[in-house]
């Protein structure tokens, strides 16, 4: 591989993933790749079962809650079901949502739901994939308890006054997943093109769906 | 082969309960992680892609803490990362805290024993440095 990559211009580093042979192992990365092999070695799991976890890591994205979002749109039998048990309700579109509890938040015209994790990083992992930095940065996490609409107007998102605005704290053994209010205009658009309005971060309850025709 | 020393691994190793504990008013004592409802600047938008060994680690802890093995529960695992203490949990990066405590956790209960990944440790640095070195890298 060559140091130079053929142009000049002035700018930061290309986000560019080196091959791992190319620099020095950091202390925790040696450290993972030790307890990682010393867990095999030692059979509390395989090697494959590792690899799996991995992909199973990467196939999860805020599509699997954007697809839940859409169905509770369009059904509202669908959206009595995920507002009582959402992991049985995810499970019903075929998304695994894991054994520990979500609670789905309902976004009224007069609620408005955001959920936090002011203890450590938890996060509906299995219907949205691995959390953003932000949501797990010291200023997300102390704020949005105590100013939530200041927090909420850095992202963009201006709450009428007299909107109810309800942080949702989680924890370990309970998660939390926004459900937005459906745009106005989508009358005739289907679940799939539903699904597409629905971002990872209106889940969170950070931001709200775009409507298509503004 | 040197001794290896605890600390010198994994920072809050050994700790069972780290006490520092700052009041921020008079009522109310609270622990380092304990941060809702503090000050703090803008939320920065920040979002990054998860390099492959910090995959690794959340795959290593879905793997210990899924039902099928249950070597250790999510709660014990944020325990850990609180007791690493005030300056490794500011200073090292979210997914170092996790395998520092998932390490201290394995520790602790036996599944793994400190010799044993201190060799480790020097075997997989060793094994690295060598295919650097064949590389031109080093």
């Amino acid at each position: 591989m060559s140091d130079s990559h053929g142009h000049s211009h002035p700018h930061g580093p290309h986000p560019f993933q080196p091959d791992v042979e190319d620099a020095p192992l950091t202390h925790y990365q040696i450290l993972q790749l030790a307890v990682a092999e010393l867990l095999i070695e030692k059979g509390v799991f395989s090697g494959g079962d590792l690899r799996r976890t991995l992909e199973a890591i990467d196939s999860r994205s805020p599509a699997d809650g954007a697809k839940v979002v859409a169905r509770a749109w369009v059904d509202p039998d669908f959206k009595a079901r995920l507002l009582a048990d959402t992991n049985a309700a995810a499970a019903e579109l075929g998304v695994d949502a894991g054994t520990i509890p979500i609670t789905t938040v309902e976004n009224t015209p007069g609620i408005h739901n955001v959920i936090v994790c002011t203890l450590c990083s938890c996060y509906p992992r299995l219907l949205l994939g691995l959390p953003p930095d932000w949501y797990k940065s010291r200023a997300y996490r102390s704020r949005l308890v105590r100013e939530p609409r200041a927090v909420l107007a850095e992202f963009g998102t201006a709450l009428a006054d007299d909107i109810e605005v309800r942080v949702q704290d989680s924890t370990a053994e309970l998660r939390y997943l926004v459900l937005p209010m459906r745009p106005a205009g989508t009358g005739g658009m289907d679940e799939d093109a539903l699904a597409r309005l629905v971002t990872r971060d209106c889940m969170i309850g950070v931001t709200l769906p775009d409507n298509p025709d503004t | 082969m040197p001794e290896i020393s605890l600390p010198s691994l994994l920072p809050g190793a050994g700790v069972t309960h780290n006490c520092v504990m700052p009041a921020d008013d008079k009522t109310r004592l609270r622990r380092h992680h304990d941060m809702g409802g503090l000050d703090a600047g803008p939320v920065e938008r920040s979002e990054h892609d998860y390099a492959p060994w910090e995959k690794c680690v959340d795959a290593i802890l879905r793997l210990l803490s899924g039902p099928k093995r249950g070597v250790l529960q999510i709660d014990e695992l944020r325990r850990g990362i609180e007791d690493l203490g005030p300056g490794a949990y500011d200073e090292l990066s979210y997914y170092e805290r996790w395998i520092a405590a998932i390490s201290n956790l394995l520790i602790e209960k036996g599944v793994i024993s400190i010799d044993e990944l201190g060799r480790k440790m020097a075997e997989v640095e060793a094994r690295h440095e060598a295919e650097r070195a064949k590389g031109g890298k080093a």
